[in-house]
């Protein structure tokens, strides 16, 4: 089998800024890669790009094979990606049940409302949030209005998930959960594209890190030796990362 | 008891012809003019959220529509359902112009719909008779039985636009259209085909107000495009919308309802004032009543009153 996601050569500009340049990489079916780099390297655009918030400038994004970019945003997520937001998306008015209910029926295949329902409640079962399944999506906290955005996402039955800092924002305690969390999703055999800026939760999930510097790939590989590349220390985790690493605490 | 009480009003209204007089009919019949206006707009301003002032393009363009059909020797019950198509068709195709818009600038898009439709229809001078206004075939029956028989279309038109209400209420398309509401990239990204359910809702929205139109042509039995395209027409449903509840079907009913009833009340006793203090009562409500009558909780009001 292909890669499930393939970008090639994708830029995009606004105005004079070119926040993607010539971005290019191969994802497996299965695999969980973290996406690093610092503020306004390009992260989140690349997310946009991929989930057809924004158009190409340049370059082609594949799926499975298939050619996407140029699709609309609900014929990708149709297809089989999910994301989550930075800054989280609820239907507020609706009920949290109704919020995730509504992926299952429009994205996850669920062919009647009583049946979306009835999955969107494993799903929150999933992510320990059945027991506000009544309440108003706008009265909960940030943590669990992320893992509604999570619950949400999965209720489309994606088999590629873009997570878009789903632990900015989150205590010590929640983020454990969360690294919990994400781990189930890779069981379920869900490939996974983690934004992340704390590396601690990067180090411990993912096998492959990308590395983006002012819209530009500048590293690719295995985690623990990307981490040691002096270009990324230099953009982005500081002398003072590699330092730590050194002594053996791994957190930054 | 809610069902009791649909029953009974349902049967009232079947049953009233039979008893009221004249007045009482009309009365009636406008009220349920009303309410498939109200609940049409309640499609694209209630449920999908896009403040439309449109209702007033379609009304006019159903009503002409009728007359100019009937005009022209087709079947007066053929030419109601042109009516209600041509505001269909013509709905669809705006809406997939006019809703990439959103909030203000989708409001004043729409605004100006019925005005260029009106300056249409009065230089269009030999179709439709211009500012001269057009006069319909009139009914080989008498006043009474005219009167009662626009009662009971209008009645069944209501009940058609009730049952669409609660079908999309209940369906997947409603969920769709509340989910665009709160959201809309955020239901472009479940999956929601947020132009086309749009386009929908607007063409929901048009489809019962071109029949009423075609009706009303046929009811009075002259048109002129000021009267018709009546901006009035626009504004009156999203005023009975919001005095009820947006977004519910009892809603716009009972702010149909009530808006008749207050503007009947202040019309009779203030002949030279009447819009002026509609106008007040208006701003009143809004202010102290935003989110509708539905909104009351009649037990605290009860128990409020008691201390």
């Amino acid at each position: 089998m292909g890669p499930i996601l393939q970008l090639k050569g994708v830029s995009r500009q606004f105005g004079g800024l070119l926040a993607l340049n010539d971005v290019s990489f191969d994802m497996q079916p299965g695999e969980i890669v973290g996406l690093i780099g610092p503020n306004g390297a390009g992260k989140t655009t690349l997310v946009n790009t991929v989930t057809a918030v924004y158009s190409l400038t340049k370059g082609k994004i594949f799926f499975e094979g298939k050619r996407i970019d140029g699709m609309k945003p609900h014929e990708i997520s149709r297809m089989g990606i999910a994301r989550t937001f930075q800054i989280v998306q609820p239907f507020p008015k609706m009920t949290v049940l109704e919020n995730v209910a509504a992926g299952a029926l429009f994205a996850g295949g669920a062919k009647t409302l009583a049946k979306a329902k009835e999955q969107a409640m494993e799903h929150l079962r999933f992510v320990r949030l059945a027991d506000f399944a009544q309440s108003l999506a706008s009265a909960l906290t940030l943590a669990d209005r992320k893992r509604l955005e999570l619950a949400k996402s999965l209720a489309m039955n994606p088999r590629l998930l873009l997570l878009d800092e789903v632990n900015a924002g989150l205590s010590n305690v929640e983020i454990n959960r969360a690294l919990e969390l994400i781990r189930s999703l890779v069981e379920r055999g869900i490939t996974i594209l983690l934004i992340e800026h704390l590396m601690k939760v990067v180090l411990a999930l993912c096998s492959r890190v990308i590395v983006l510097h002012h819209g530009q790939l500048i590293a690719e590989g295995m985690s623990s030796e990307v981490v040691r590349d002096p270009r990324v220390v230099e953009a982005y985790l500081g002398s003072r990362f590699t330092k730590r690493q050194q002594k053996g605490k791994g957190y930054a | 008891m809610r069902r009791i009480l649909l029953l009974s009003a349902l049967v009232g209204i079947l049953l009233l012809p039979m008893v009221g007089n004249n007045y009482v009919i009309r009365l009636t019949t406008i009220m349920m003019l009303y309410c498939v206006l109200a609940l049409s707009w309640n499609f694209i301003g209630g449920l999908t959220g896009y403040p439309s002032f449109a209702t007033a393009a379609f009304f006019g363009l159903g009503a002409y529509t009728g007359a100019i059909c009937q005009g022209q020797g087709i079947p007066m019950y053929l030419a109601w359902i042109l009516g209600a198509l041509m505001a269909a068709v013509f709905a669809t195709g705006l809406g997939l112009a006019i809703l990439r818009l959103r909030g203000h600038y989708f409001a004043i898009a729409s605004l100006v719909v019925a005005d260029v439709l009106r300056e249409v229809v009065n230089s269009a001078t030999k179709l439709t008779g211009g500012g001269m206004g057009f006069n319909l075939p009139v009914l080989k029956m008498g006043v009474d039985a005219q009167a009662k028989l626009f009662y009971y279309l209008m009645f069944i038109l209501a009940i058609l636009t009730v049952g669409s209400a609660a079908y999309v209420n209940r369906h997947r398309l409603g969920f769709g259209l509340r989910c665009i509401k709160q959201n809309e990239d955020g239901a472009n990204m479940i999956g929601i085909n947020a132009t086309i359910y749009k386009t929908i809702a607007f063409t929901l929205s048009a489809v019962f107000v071109g029949w009423a139109g075609a009706f009303y042509a046929s009811w009075v039995n002259y048109i002129e495009p000021g009267d018709v395209f009546d901006i009035l027409f626009s504004v009156k449903p999203i005023i009975m919308v919001l005095l009820g509840r947006a977004g519910t079907i009892s809603g716009p009913i009972i702010g149909a309802v009530v808006f008749l009833f207050m503007e009947e009340l202040v019309w009779r006793n203030f002949l030279t004032f009447h819009a002026g203090v509609l106008g007040l009562i208006v701003v009143a409500l809004i202010f102290y009543l935003p989110e509708g009558v539905l909104a009351l909780n009649f037990r605290h009001l009860l128990i409020w009153r008691k201390n």
